[in-house]
């Protein structure tokens, strides 16, 4: 007879036995273990029908395909650029995924994207030995020049970026700042330098208060009092 | 290879506010010191500022003086640049950064005279003490300089003498009698970014430095350390301008001991 052992909404770490039986299914962040469902790392549980699965509350970025993400270049090679996309794994940025410009044999390959630059991007393909692929056609993404990378937990990003964007938008509007939110957890701002505080002061609290609900409203107030003194 | 982050920080000095929110030469809050972290040792400090945590331990052994100092006691300092501290930091045998981390420490309280080596002679020739001081960092979020020695400062205020009967040391037992600390050299390290100087740099403002002066001076103003770092040249006036802040700012960290 199955049986599902943790309780909705509680708090598992890894290695705990969320369910036994063969009737139920591990979603993200968990895994069989012969009969049992066993958690893969630590986070939120959700039961949803027969499935059981975990919304990660810590833990490093793991790329996955489509995901626009904010990579810094840390190598040029002959025929790409190699990124480090805050994760345990490196992607791969090739010449004809990174402009349409024709590019001359044997030309410098600094004058595009050089060492140390950020620069946006999407995840096109990981494979199962996690070599990432990623483009720069498509909007938004580009090299960004100026402004400032600040690192947020990646398990965050979600919350920061809000329904549709509605937060990011929020602290974009209320900053004045331009900002780029990676789903590595990489966050670019660019702004005047009051502005840029106190949007990282904004992200800051978002950071820390994101498992609150009617974050928005608390949000938008903080922007309000800030934006009178 | 951080041009973009360097006329970023350029952009924001400018305007007289850094990166994090600070002044030109505000250090990071808080800076804590605390003093007998390390049991096993004669004298350790562990000295926070800001992120950056460093753990000094200070070690006294017997043994014999150099030839041309028979009479004087000595100093060891070495530093260790963990991995655990900063990933950009490699295992293996001292690199570049420790070797200067530790010279301008063990600088610092040599030239200021703040131990009398005179007085850690035991028999003149044959025995004397060796002061050896251990930097660790734990956490490196920049500024490794001061804290360094800092700590090292708070580590030999704590130092007491083992236990020794002529022959042989007993690291068991402590004796009431402390190391003579005659003076406080602080090191302070002054930053120029583009035409700004500014004290107590975070990793970010480290990896755009122009140039570096880490000055030690002791409680009267007198200077007893320098050491410049980078790769931009200084003027005269840089260097008069960087050392006013330096003493300045030793004051204040002198507070914290």
């Amino acid at each position: 007879m199955s049986k599902i052992i943790a309780q909705d909404k509680s708090i598992s770490v890894p290695g705990e036995t969320l369910a036994v039986g063969m009737d139920i299914l591990p979603g993200t962040g968990a895994y069989r273990d012969g009969e049992k469902i066993v958690a893969k790392r630590l986070g939120l549980v959700t039961i949803d029908g027969r499935t059981i699965k975990l919304i990660p509350l810590s833990g490093r970025y793991i790329p996955k395909t489509g995901d626009t993400v904010i990579c810094k270049v840390i190598d040029v090679g002959f025929n790409g650029w190699r990124l480090d996309t805050n994760s345990a794994y490196s992607a791969m940025l090739s010449m004809k995924d990174a402009t349409s410009d024709f590019i001359a044999r044997g030309a410098n390959l600094t004058q595009y994207y050089d060492l140390g630059d950020h620069i946006v991007c999407k995840i096109v393909n990981v494979t199962s030995q996690k070599l990432i692929d990623v483009t720069m056609r498509g909007p938004g993404l580009r090299k960004l020049k100026g402004g400032r990378v600040i690192e947020v937990d990646p398990n965050k990003v979600p919350r920061i970026i809000g329904k549709q964007g509605s937060m990011v938008m929020m602290v974009k509007d209320a900053t004045r700042c331009n900002i780029s939110v990676g789903q590595n957890g990489l966050i670019w701002i660019d702004g005047e330098p009051v502005d840029e505080l106190l949007a990282i002061q904004t992200i800051r609290k978002i950071e820390r208060e994101s498992h609150m609900s009617g974050l928005t409203d608390k949000i938008k107030e903080f922007l309000e009092n800030s934006g009178k003194k | 290879m951080h041009q973009e982050l360097r006329e970023h920080i350029i952009k924001l000095l400018n305007t007289g506010i850094r990166l994090d929110g600070r002044k030109l030469t505000e250090y990071r809050k808080p800076i804590e010191v605390e003093q007998g972290v390390v049991k096993t040792a004669e004298g350790s400090a562990r000295v926070k500022i800001g992120e950056t945590d460093v753990m000094v331990g200070v070690k006294l052994e017997v043994g014999e003086p150099y030839p041309d100092t028979p009479d004087e006691g000595t100093i060891i300092v070495g530093a260790e640049l963990l991995p655990l501290s900063n990933p950009d930091f490699e295992l293996g045998p001292p690199g570049i950064q420790a070797i200067e981390l530790a010279r301008v420490v063990d600088r610092g309280i040599r030239e200021s005279k703040a131990l009398d080596f005179r007085k850690l002679c035991i028999t003149p020739k044959e025995k004397i003490w060796m002061v050896i001081i251990d930097i660790c960092p734990i956490n490196d979020a920049g500024n490794l300089f001061d804290a360094s020695s800092l700590a090292a400062l708070a580590a030999l205020k704590n130092a007491a003498y083992p236990k020794f009967d002529g022959e042989k040391v007993d690291y068991k037992e402590k004796t009431s009698k402390k190391l003579d600390l005659e003076k406080t050299p602080i090191a302070v390290t002054v930053i120029k970014i583009g035409d700004k100087f500014i004290v107590d740099p975070d990793i970010e403002e480290e990896k755009a430095v122009d140039a570096r002066l880490t000055v030690s001076s002791i409680e009267d103003g007198t200077l007893c350390a320098m050491q410049k770092g980078g790769d931009y040249p200084l003027t005269t006036e840089d260097i008069d301008k960087m050392l006013d802040i330096g003493i300045e700012k030793a004051k204040e960290l002198r507070k914290h001991l």
